[in-house]
């Protein structure tokens, strides 16, 4: 690398700070866009029409009716069952840090609140906490949230964002997978309807679990869904991978995925399936 | 490759030794009182590192290319086999195989991975990694089996579910999934055993059982310890390391309230007496059949409901 180059990176890294307190940088096509334009588009690119990762709290407030969210189960929390340690650290610290960082206990947030007055359960993960992974504490309150739309008879809805499951809490981790389903079989007894929304990203365990069960799966437009990751698929095939491949519009296509809306429509996409709950 | 692995090698050596001093003297009077105290030695000696393997050990035994597979075991202890084919909607996976089959005298749906034993076997069967219609051919057979009244047992021996292009399309998320919700509640018992690799939602695809059991020296993991190494460590070298923080052990997944019940293997591992390891998974498996074939429909699905839901740690 040339010298003149590198001080110019330096420089730019400078900057950096001052630049990110007025602008937001979409993941997607590295537009930096206005921070308010950014907000009041839903965090939605207005440049690409990129979905942006919200947090499960922004989520909430896009999606049920104003302060009638009342969460549950937020004093769950993992506890790292197997004393897990690697290169980085220990899973024990990288919790506490989650933790401070976002201000969450887990990387789903339950309740219960109201879709133009239609009462649900709900739960919300927040790809923040551990890139939204499926630990024990996950599944836990995934599933005691589908168990209070059992006991109250309220449709339940899912949003998912996540990596897949938390490799930290080993095989714990993949029996949330058939923990959660466990829970979702049970509303059928009941005829309780399960909508699962699938985000920017819903992937491995989490897209072979509960996210891709719902008896309507709604996509945001453009999410990463996918089971196997892209680099493991290229180096068993040793093929190039196809454009779209992985994304809402493949899933669609191939069919797993009943609609795709936009963000600003998905309160009231909502809203309209749930009404043909004719019970 | 040799039949022995470095870790075996004071074995080997006993063994080379007590085959020399017979072969000197097939009449055994010679050297008889060596002979049996070094055979009880290497016995000794077998004890010591096989109850003794670390993760990583017991890794290379669960992938032992002379480790029993589903074949093997359907000759050995099942009777009067017949191999139902195709999900009735795409294909016929080779990587997961099904059928109505007999162990003594209790009839099953038999489901299990069908690892090959040899390269060209393998490729035709994926390894023994499912594609969807592997995971839809197996639903298809528990509702038959709800349907006819069988106990399903499933045999688990998979790296994971294949990983393609036309897996994903074909949506091997989804037919996971899918699976796992209907064994939540299938009307009839379900018996799984791991009896290699546990290969993450390749295998739990079909291991959502009443209860699950284990070979001695199976895994049974949510990554391959190499997959963790290379994300975690960022080096695929600390294998054995992520090996060993993961936890995939028969008796650690007894521990963690995982797996009900470990099947002995012989001494050495699986691969050194089929037919022992055989006879030893068709003993434990007729005994939880009988008391699960007992039991109510409804009762089964609500054991298996709050079995699972107990499963995971956390503080609250």
């Amino acid at each position: 690398m040339p010298w003149f180059s590198k001080s110019k990176s330096a420089e730019a890294q400078k900057k950096k700070p001052a630049k990110e307190d007025i602008w937001v940088k979409c993941e997607s096509c590295k537009a930096h866009v206005f921070k308010e334009d950014w907000y009041n588009s839903m965090s939605v690119c207005p440049k690409c029409g990129y979905h942006g990762k919200l947090t499960a709290y922004e989520r909430i407030g896009q999606i049920l009716d104003v302060d009638t969210f009342k969460e549950m189960f937020e004093t769950i929390t993992p506890n790292d069952p197997l004393a897990f340690s690697y290169s980085k650290g220990t899973y024990k610290d990288k919790i506490v840090e989650a933790r401070q960082k976002t201000g969450l206990n887990e990387s789903v947030v339950c309740g219960t609140g109201e879709i133009f007055t239609i009462p649900v359960s709900i739960a919300v993960m927040d790809f923040r906490f551990f890139g939204g992974s499926l630990g024990s504490a996950t599944g836990e309150k995934i599933l005691l949230a589908a168990n209070y739309a059992y006991d109250h008879k309220i449709p339940y809805i899912i949003f998912s964002s996540s990596g897949g499951a938390r490799m930290h809490e080993g095989i714990l981790s993949l029996m949330q997978m058939a923990k959660t389903c466990a829970g979702i079989a049970r509303l059928r007894e009941k005829k309780i309807p399960y909508i699962s929304v699938l985000t920017d990203p819903t992937t491995g365990g989490v897209s072979a679990s509960y996210a891709m069960v719902g008896d309507v799966n709604i996509a945001e437009p453009g999410a990463l869904i996918g089971f196997a990751g892209r680099r493991v698929i290229e180096q068993t095939i040793k093929q190039k991978l196809p454009e779209n491949f992985q994304t809402s519009e493949y899933y669609q296509e191939h069919g797993f995925i009943d609609m795709i809306v936009e963000r600003k429509l998905l309160k009231e996409a909502l809203k309209n399936v749930l009404s043909y709950n004719n019970q | 490759m040799s039949d022995y692995f470095d870790f075996e090698k004071p074995i080997a050596e006993m063994e080379k030794m007590i085959e020399k001093l017979k072969s000197i003297a097939p009449e055994k009077n010679h050297f008889g009182d060596e002979i049996a105290d070094l055979e009880k030695k290497c016995i000794a000696q077998k004890k010591e590192i096989y109850s003794n393997l670390t993760p990583w050990q017991k890794v290379q035994f669960a992938r032992h290319p002379k480790r029993p597979v589903l074949r093997d075991y359907i000759n050995l202890i099942f009777t009067n086999f017949i191999e139902l084919h195709g999900d009735r909607c795409f294909g016929d996976d080779q990587g997961l195989i099904g059928g109505f089959a007999t162990l003594g005298k209790q009839k099953v749906m038999l489901i299990g991975h069908n690892k090959g034993k040899n390269i060209d076997e393998n490729i035709i069967r994926n390894f023994g990694q499912s594609k969807p219609e592997g995971y839809r051919k197996a639903m298809r057979l528990m509702h038959l089996a709800e349907k006819y009244n069988l106990p399903v047992v499933c045999f688990i021996d998979t790296q994971g579910a294949y990983p393609g292009i036309d897996a994903e399309e074909r949506g091997n998320a989804e037919a996971i999934a899918r699976n796992l919700t209907e064994m939540a509640s299938l009307t009839v018992p379900i018996v799984t055993i791991v009896t290699g690799e546990g290969g993450s939602g390749g295998a739990l695809g079909i291991g959502v059982g009443d209860v699950i059991l284990m070979l001695e020296h199976a895994i049974y993991s949510v990554i391959s310890p190499e997959g963790c190494a290379s994300i975690l460590y960022r080096d695929a070298s600390f294998s054995n390391k992520a090996a060993e923080a993961l936890k995939i052990t028969a008796p650690s997944l007894i521990e963690l309230g995982v797996a009900d019940e470990i099947v002995p293997e012989p001494l050495g591992g699986a691969h050194r007496n089929h037919e022992q390891t055989a006879q030893e998974i068709k003993r434990v498996v007729l005994a939880h059949l009988a008391k699960l074939t007992s039991t109510s429909s409804s009762r089964l699905i609500k054991n298996r409901f709050e079995k699972y839901s107990a499963m995971g740690k956390f503080a609250k």
